[in-house]
């Protein structure tokens, strides 16, 4: 087993060192002064290393720097839903589109619900207090944020591949979701799950990912757009240099949207050393927000016993 | 809204139902089968390695079980069972266990009514190695005694605030959602069901899908969707302020082993009525060392040593088999659909409406150990 290891090992670093080379190489080229591939948005042709399933290899941890949280399409600075309080730390930074055409393609009649999503934004309903549909941001209620919202919320996720089944963790209340990869199994249900039934394969270097069974209760975004549950997604993750991953996410769903439209941006590779995600178990932060209207008047996290 | 969403669910799930219809037949192979047997000794098996040259344990598992935690006291001299016996243990655990049978009356078919549609059939089953506790040591298959010790003020302060707590819950008067525990709150497993980890068997969702990839292991827990990243690539532990729920794991490889240690765990000040770790040990002084290892085309041991010198006289460690399994890790749901959060506080602030008042000293209110 030693001398096995060992011969690994040999062959790794020479793959490394000629990897080094290679990418040193396709640097080079990318940083010409003049060329076409050192516009911004744009990437030189570049082939990822591989998973030992000759697949690329898009293990790693990442994150988008869009604000497309706040908005997907193009918005601009303003104050957030309680500048009385949080100033600027609550305060939304201006952002431009991620959606192609730049707005999204709502039927007339869909408008009026991403208005009243936007207006009862911080109206936090419960599971059986009897409102329906339930009202509030679900990333405010620390609920999964579904897909795509999860791909780019201010947070970083962690990608595990395996040739059966890739994993997408995400720091956001520790959602994750399975992948399950070149299985014909359909999902077992409709209308269901937060995170989608995720089914993937290779078209050519890229990771296709078809995603149905999505509940109704899915937001993308903090201006309260929004998808039903008839929404059917495509992502496809693309590795375009060692740093990044070029993500697109096509958005169907004709019970909302006029025709199908899509989003796109770059995941970063987060580069520090050692970096891990964090736990971020939102649950706890969000109980007073939720459940403080129901809490006994000076029980114990009433505000006015907590001030004592 | 469909009216589908109406129906009050209070832990997801489409999924679990569909989960549940596999487990029908499931549960049937169990009780048919009886007790599986273990490979012939010395029976050469080499588990699996990683194309990078891990040990490779990926795979959906199930570890769900009706052994004990601890040796039942009939049995104190069996650490093992014959496969007769085992299999009449089985049947009778099957039978204690089984939440559909009608022979208990009315107030028993009430409390059974969360049935056997929502457990998972694996819990039917005793390890197939036929033990009679999970815990392996000490040899007498019982929790250590824990120390005896003077509380500091500070400590029986919060004894006895925990202590209200839980009669508050138990009589149905929760102040605030504080007065749930952990479970209750969606945030991580009770802790008597091994808050997350340790992995201990539960009546449901007993279920975990290992992923690796170079420098990694991550454990896909199904039970509140978490999903718990090992870096195995010899990185230092975070600093001892940052403190988490579920911990941080750092793992390493000892033979065909995955050794885990975890820490920065909460401290119980900042939890509420029951605390993060296990056995509400001390977080500051707990450790907790766990072996994941293949013993078997079809089985992983899961060997857990816990200890706390403020807690327990000893360490113990408890062995769990986890079994693979063809079944699918679905979403769970918790907050998104917790019904019983609203439920519970409302209907105290209800009662208390109509002039019903908090009675500590109530039959009902038993207040707890602190196990959670």
């Amino acid at each position: 087993m030693v001398g096995r290891s060992k011969l690994v090992m040999v062959v790794g670093v020479v793959a490394v060192g000629l990897a080094s080379v290679w990418l040193a190489a396709r640097l080079l080229e990318a940083q010409a002064p003049g060329g076409e591939a050192s516009a911004p948005g744009r990437f030189a042709p570049y082939t990822a290393p591989r998973t030992p399933d000759g697949r690329p290899n898009l293990n790693g941890i990442w994150q988008a720097l869009t604000t497309a949280y706040w908005d997907l399409e193009a918005h601009g600075a303003a104050q957030g839903a309680f500048p009385q309080l949080l100033g600027a730390w609550g305060a939304e930074p201006g952002g431009q589109s991620v959606v192609e055409g730049g707005v999204i393609p709502y039927r007339p009649e869909a408008l009026a619900r991403r208005r009243a999503n936007f207006d009862t934004r911080t109206t936090a309903s419960v599971p059986g207090d009897g409102t329906d549909p339930p009202l509030g941001d679900p990333e405010l209620k620390c609920w999964m944020p579904g897909v795509p919202r999860a791909m780019y919320l201010p947070y970083p996720l962690q990608i595990v591949q395996t040739p059966d089944a890739v994993l997408m963790t995400h720091e956001f209340n520790g959602t994750s979701r399975i992948v399950r990869m070149n299985g014909p199994e359909e999902s077992p249900v409709d209308n269901t799950f937060f995170m989608g039934w995720s089914r993937g394969r290779w078209d050519g270097d890229t990771l296709v990912i078809d995603v149905t069974s999505l509940n109704e209760r899915n937001w993308l975004d903090r201006a309260g757009n929004y998808y039903s549950a008839t929404a059917h997604i495509t992502e496809r993750l693309t590795a375009v240099s060692p740093y990044h991953i070029s993500y697109e996410a096509t958005i169907e769903d004709p019970a909302v949207f006029t025709r199908a439209w899509k989003i796109s941006f770059p995941l970063y590779r987060r580069m520090e050393p050692n970096v891990q995600l964090m736990e971020f178990k939102c649950q706890p932060f969000v109980e007073e927000l939720l459940y403080g209207r129901f809490t006994k008047k000076g029980g114990p996290d009433s505000p006015r016993r907590r001030q004592q | 809204m469909s009216g589908r969403q109406r129906v009050s669910l209070a832990v997801l799930v489409a999924a679990l139902v569909v989960v549940s219809g596999l487990a029908a037949t499931g549960r049937l192979r169990w009780l048919r089968d009886g007790v599986t047997t273990e490979p012939a000794a010395g029976e050469a098996w080499t588990p699996p390695r990683t194309p990078w040259g891990d040990p490779d344990l990926q795979g959906i598992y199930n570890y769900g079980t009706s052994t004990p935690l601890q040796r039942p006291p009939h049995l104190a001299d069996k650490p093992v069972l014959s496969d007769e016996e085992a299999a009449q243990l089985q049947k009778e655990l099957a039978y204690r266990l089984d939440r559909d049978r009608r022979d208990g009356g009315p107030q028993a078919d009430v409390s059974r009514s969360y049935n056997d549609v929502w457990m998972d059939p694996a819990r039917m089953r005793l390890t197939s190695d036929k033990r009679t506790s999970l815990i392996v040591d000490p040899p007498n298959g019982r929790l250590p005694p824990r120390v005896q010790r003077t509380l500091t003020p500070d400590e029986q302060r919060a004894r006895a605030e925990q202590d209200l707590s839980t009669r508050r819950f138990n009589t149905g008067f929760m102040e605030s959602y504080r007065d749930m525990d952990v479970g209750n709150r969606c945030i991580i497993r009770r802790r008597n069901e091994g808050g997350g980890h340790p992995y201990m068997p539960a009546i449901y969702n007993n279920m975990a899908q290992i992923f690796q990839a170079p420098g990694y292991v991550v454990i896909y827990s199904e039970m509140i969707h978490f999903s718990r990243i090992i870096p195995v690539d010899g990185r230092p532990f975070l600093p001892e302020n940052v403190e988490t729920w579920l911990g941080d794991p750092r793992g390493r490889w000892e033979g065909n082993a995955l050794v885990v240690e975890t820490r920065n765990f909460l401290s119980s000040a900042e939890v509420g009525r029951t605390g993060v770790v296990y056995g509400n040990a001390n977080p500051k002084t707990y450790r907790i060392v766990e072996r994941f290892t293949r013993v078997a085309p079809d089985r992983l041991h899961y060997e857990v040593t816990m200890s706390d010198p403020e807690t327990w006289t000893q360490p113990f460690t408890i062995l769990v088999p986890w079994n693979l399994t063809d079944e699918q890790i679905y979403e769970y749901q918790c907050q998104e659909t917790n019904y019983d959060m609203y439920h519970w506080l409302h209907g105290a602030r209800e009662r208390e409406r109509r002039g019903e008042r908090f009675d500590p000293n109530a039959p009902d209110a038993r207040a707890g150990d602190g196990e959670g």
